[in-house]
């Protein structure tokens, strides 16, 4: 899958699946930049065909609700929507 | 994020639009004006690669009637508006948000997912209670509400501009 990279601090594999018109999904990604922390995010709406598929299925294993952002932790941490405690917390800082 | 093919003064231009059509209908819009923009650039952004005006913080189909309940403003819009203070984009808010005396927080996706999503259009019609004689059926739009008795519904809905085809047969 087409994923960016944004350098920084390793806190684990962190990845966001984002939207590119989300407000929320900017909010999350910015965020992220601002703590320092290196993720991978991909914007799943710029996808096409089968890869989008594998994208939206990836992100239902995870967060069944299908929506977005969905940042996910390790495989196993899952925050879903713009929650800046809980990432505050999860990636410790 | 910026987009190819949107320009400021179209986003400007809508911003005011939407802003007033909501201010119109009793409706408050963010007044953070530069998240709202955001928005309302990914709402043209939408409407360029998809023909119509999805919602910016869910994924589109591309088949209009498959995301018919997800065109902005969408039907998700003024559930989330009681219960949270604002829709799920948060683009519209509660007065309480509007005046800056809570903050908008994140919001479920009240759309079902994909699994349960219908295929095709919804039909639109509801059940009705007990057999009714009317001169005329009653016809509900789907975004706000807004209830009339006539052959059939307007073009556009006169409180929350939503087009004909969000309406439904309420009675
Ligand atoms: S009204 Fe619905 S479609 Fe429009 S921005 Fe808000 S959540 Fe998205």
């Amino acid at each position: 899958m087409a994923t960016e990279h944004v350098d920084g601090t390793n806190r684990g594999n962190v990845v966001l699946y984002a939207l590119s018109t989300c407000g929320w999904c900017g909010k999350t990604k910015e965020l992220l930049r601002q703590m320092g922390v290196a993720f991978d995010f991909v914007y799943v709406d710029l996808l096409e065909g089968s890869e989008q598929d594998d994208a939206i299925t990836q992100v239902e294993k995870f967060n069944p609700q299908g929506s977005f952002p969905t940042l996910v932790i390790d495989d196993r941490k899952v925050i879903v929507g713009f929650r800046e405690q809980e990432i505050r917390e999860a990636l410790g800082s | 994020m910026s987009f190819t093919g949107v320009s400021e003064s179209d986003v400007d231009r809508l911003y005011r639009v939407l802003k007033q059509e909501a201010e119109d209908g009793g409706y408050r819009f963010n007044p953070d004006s530069d998240f709202t923009k955001n928005l309302i650039r990914g709402i043209l952004k939408n409407e360029q690669r998809y023909g119509y005006r999805a919602c910016p913080c869910r994924l589109a189909s591309g088949k209009s009637a498959e995301d018919l309940d997800i065109v902005c403003p969408c039907d998700y819009r003024d559930p989330d508006l009681s219960e949270y203070g604002a829709c799920y984009c948060a683009l519209y808010v509660s007065d309480a948000v509007a005046e800056g005396k809570q903050q908008p927080p994140p919001i479920p996706d009240r759309r079902p997912p994909r699994s349960e999503r219908r295929k095709e259009a919804v039909v639109h019609t509801v059940a009705t209670g007990p057999v009714m004689t009317l001169p005329l059926p009653v016809w509900r739009c789907r975004v706000c509400g807004y209830l009339c008795a006539r052959n059939q519904p307007p073009d556009t809905c006169p409180i929350c501009k939503v087009k004909k085809d969000r309406f439904e047969r309420f009675i």
